[in-house]
């Protein structure tokens, strides 16, 4: 072993150790105070962050006499207006979370983190904090300034108004995510008179805590260091992908442009260096280093940009949405010659396919037949076979029904126990079910069975079927 | 190990190896530490209020009182609770009301399962359908009779049937002529020779004129397509009618004993297994 390292060895720790003063990570210490500009994306950003009163006001809307989208997780059933979905049904939440997350692989990969810059409550949460906080504390400048100050009454009131607000809209939060599960117009009286169960008050004091500590606190370092969809999103995007870029070849040479001095004779690039794009960024990056963990891809930046690009008299879009690919010039296949994306794509039509068949095919009466596992048959005295089953049926209408069952199957078959039955609602009910074939009449070992179900009694005739197999001894 | 520290003023231990690694003192950080902390709060907490540590054989009950047992009993106190409404009607009635009411008896269906498994499952099979030997209860094929009533006398008495033994009455010919005649009469078949053979040795006596059997005594019906002891069919039969069932000085007679339960479970709980027993095989 050498003990001097060689001159080039040096020369490359230089080159790493420069890229490290370079590299800048805010890991908190440093409270981030975005300026807010307006502009197109900004208009976008208000109507993507609205969406989010959906979640606000939504329990308040009633069908049929109550509330129209209800998890009701102590009687286990999910209304979504006139469907009631029992846990029978779950296979269709299974479909709308594949829907959801391959939607997010899917659009991440088209472009980039829509859903962190546009939609992710914490990045509208935030938003709508750092906006009331401007409206107490003033500007950026004003917030940095008052941040280092002596404690007065003017700083004490202002900290006291934007802290009570920000634990309104905590607890509004937590009280909103608690309406989705019990009745809203109840929650709400319970709430005034302190009869909340425990779990509710625990849901919505962790609610208020979580939002006000993350939104009120934490901001960008959640995206940073806590969420892993941030870095699961990170590795989604590819040369292909449009996402918010620096156009470093209109750019570069960045400089100040001074007055009196023309671009033709400055040979330098379009950037002024102003700084503006990392003055609005909500997580504090500079976009002109390129893509980072810590960009979040709002959007903002092109706002800024584009803004100091009228006052210099040059086009918009050196910082815009552009995909690698189109910076360097080069054509993008078009979507469809995408594998991640008609991959992706297709996942979603199936799951979405899925979703629909199940929500219209939920019936309001339902049968499910278990065959019994021991014994799988029994001979009987005159020589039949008999098997016995467990039919299950679901009865979502509000009434108990009588119901009728008969089946189809092997020839000579015969259903040995009441046919006639009343079902109760709301529920379901389990029973045994008799069914007997001559010896003589069994071919073959198994065969199908299928069990008919239909309503007596109610206005409306509802009915369901479900196959399943007739067992007789080896022949 | 260096003699002089050649790395001053910056809070190492003086462990220094190969020229410059060396091992700093800096502070444990302080979450980590309050952590620490109120773990360590956590196990005295945990000792004052809980039993924790044996002295002798027993723990200190804690100030909370709390203990596994008395949890398990709240649990089963809480289940009693829930059955009480269906055990305080049931205790009154007999099997066949039971039988007669739906709610009742899909309760008693529901809840007797694991008395079932405990107690008849290993002869009967988990869904009453038997094993060589031990008869299948799932059938409509009773050797003493299935009305509910039956059923709970057989698990309450116990059984015991007694066919002799006839390998040293007839020859190993007469007893293949029979054999062949009982599993005839379950396919419809006549044999006079062999119905000659049933009525000259009285087998009559117990299987009955028709040889359709004897509840009464547990003789089996020969007509119909169960067999007693499976699989069925003429070498069983001939083994059977050699040999006998719980013949006493035959040592390789059937042995076909259903023990009495009444020392082993309550009257109640034999009226619901009676219940259970019933409805394995039908509604």
């Amino acid at each position: 072993m050498s003990t001097q390292p060689s001159h080039s060895q040096f020369a490359a720790l230089d080159d790493l150790l420069e890229e490290a003063d370079n590299w800048h990570v805010n890991a908190g210490d440093e409270t981030i105070h975005a300026k807010r500009m307006g502009g197109k994306w900004r208009n976008i950003k208000w109507f993507s962050n609205s969406i989010w009163l959906l979640m606000f006001f939504g329990p308040y809307l009633r069908w049929n006499g109550q509330q129209a989208i209800l998890w009701d997780i102590p009687d286990r059933q999910f209304h979504l207006f006139n469907i009631t979905i029992l846990p029978q049904d779950l296979w269709i939440l299974a479909l709308v979370l594949l829907f959801l997350a391959i939607n997010l692989l899917a659009i991440t990969a088209f472009s980039g983190r829509v859903w962190c810059g546009f939609l992710c409550f914490q990045t509208v949460w935030t938003d709508l904090y750092t906006w009331i906080e401007e409206k107490f504390e003033g500007t950026p400048q004003q917030r940095r300034k008052l941040d280092k100050s002596p404690v007065t009454a003017s700083k004490f009131s202002k900290k006291l108004g934007k802290h009570t607000l920000w634990l309104v809209i905590a607890m509004l939060t937590g009280i909103s995510f608690v309406a989705w599960f019990t009745d809203v117009y109840v929650l709400w009286s319970d709430f005034f008179v302190l009869q909340l169960s425990s779990a509710a008050w625990i849901t919505i004091l962790m609610f208020t805590a979580g939002t006000y500590l993350l939104a009120g606190f934490m901001r960008e370092q959640v995206c940073m260091w806590l969420c892993p969809y941030a870095r699961i999103q990170g590795a989604m995007v590819d040369v292909t992908t449009i996402i918010p870029t620096y156009d470093l070849h209109r750019g570069e040479p960045r400089s100040r442009k001074r007055k009196g001095v023309s671009s033709e004779q400055e040979k330098s690039g379009d950037c002024v260096d102003c700084n503006q794009c990392v003055a609005v960024c909500p997580t504090g990056v500079d976009i002109r280093q390129g893509q980072q963990e810590g960009c979040i891809m709002c959007a903002l930046c092109i706002d800024a940009c584009d803004a100091v690009m009228d006052k210099v008299g040059r086009p918009h879009g050196l910082i815009r949405y552009e995909s690698l690919n189109g910076l360097e010039g080069k054509a993008c296949p078009p979507l469809y010659k995408q594998p991640r994306l008609v991959v992706t794509g297709s996942i979603i039509f199936a799951a979405l396919l899925g979703i629909l068949y199940g929500l219209s095919s939920i019936d309001a009466v339902d049968l499910k037949v278990l065959h019994a596992r021991q014994p799988l048959y029994v001979l009987q005295s005159d020589g039949s076979i008999q098997n016995k089953y467990t039919l299950k049926i679901l009865n979502k209408l509000a009434a108990d029904v009588k119901v009728k069952i008969t089946a189809t199957g092997p020839a000579g078959l015969k259903i040995t126990s009441n046919q006639v039955v009343v079902v109760q609602h709301g529920t379901v009910t389990p029973m045994s079910v008799y069914a007997r074939v001559p010896r003589k009449d069994l071919m073959v070992e198994s065969q199908p069975i299928i069990f008919h179900i239909e309503t007596m009694d109610s206005k409306e005739h509802f009915s369901s079927d479900r196959e399943s197999v007739f067992i007789g001894p080896k022949r | 190990m260096a003699d002089k520290n050649p790395f001053p003023g910056e809070n190492n231990t003086g462990h220094i190896w190969d020229d410059n690694i060396r091992e700093l003192a800096n502070p444990i950080p302080r979450w980590w530490m309050l952590s620490w902390w109120a773990s360590c709060a956590w196990v005295v907490i945990y000792v004052v209020i809980y039993p924790s540590f044996p002295i002798g054989d027993k723990a200190p009950p804690g100030l909370l009182g709390w203990t596994q047992i008395e949890e398990f009993k709240e649990g089963m106190a809480e289940v009693e609770a829930i059955r009480a409404k269906y055990e305080d009607q049931i205790k009154g009635m007999t099997a066949e009301q039971i039988l007669g009411d739906a709610g009742l008896s899909d309760y008693t269906v529901a809840s007797v399962k694991v008395l079932f498994g405990d107690n008849c499952a290993a002869c009967h099979g988990s869904g009453g359908q038997g094993a060589p030997d031990f008869p299948v209860i799932a059938d409509d094929d009773w050797l003493y009779g299935g009305g509910v009533d039956k059923i709970e006398e057989s698990i309450t008495k116990g059984r015991k049937g007694m066919m002799p033994a006839h390998g040293s009455k007839l020859s190993v010919e007469q007893i293949d002529t029979l054999a062949n005649y009982v599993v005839g009469l379950s396919e419809g078949k006549e044999d006079p020779a062999g119905k000659a053979l049933f009525m000259a040795n009285a087998c009559f006596a117990c299987h009955g004129m028709t040889a359709t059997g004897n509840q009464a005594m547990g003789a089996v019906n020969l007509t119909d397509s169960v067999w007693r002891f499976t699989p069925g069919g003429v070498e069983s039969a001939k083994h059977t009618i050699t040999h006998g069932v719980n013949f006493p000085t035959d040592p390789e007679t059937r042995e076909a004993i259903m023990p009495s339960f009444a020392d082993k479970l309550s009257a109640n709980e034999i009226k619901k297994l009676a219940v259970y027993v019933y409805k394995l095989g039908q509604q």
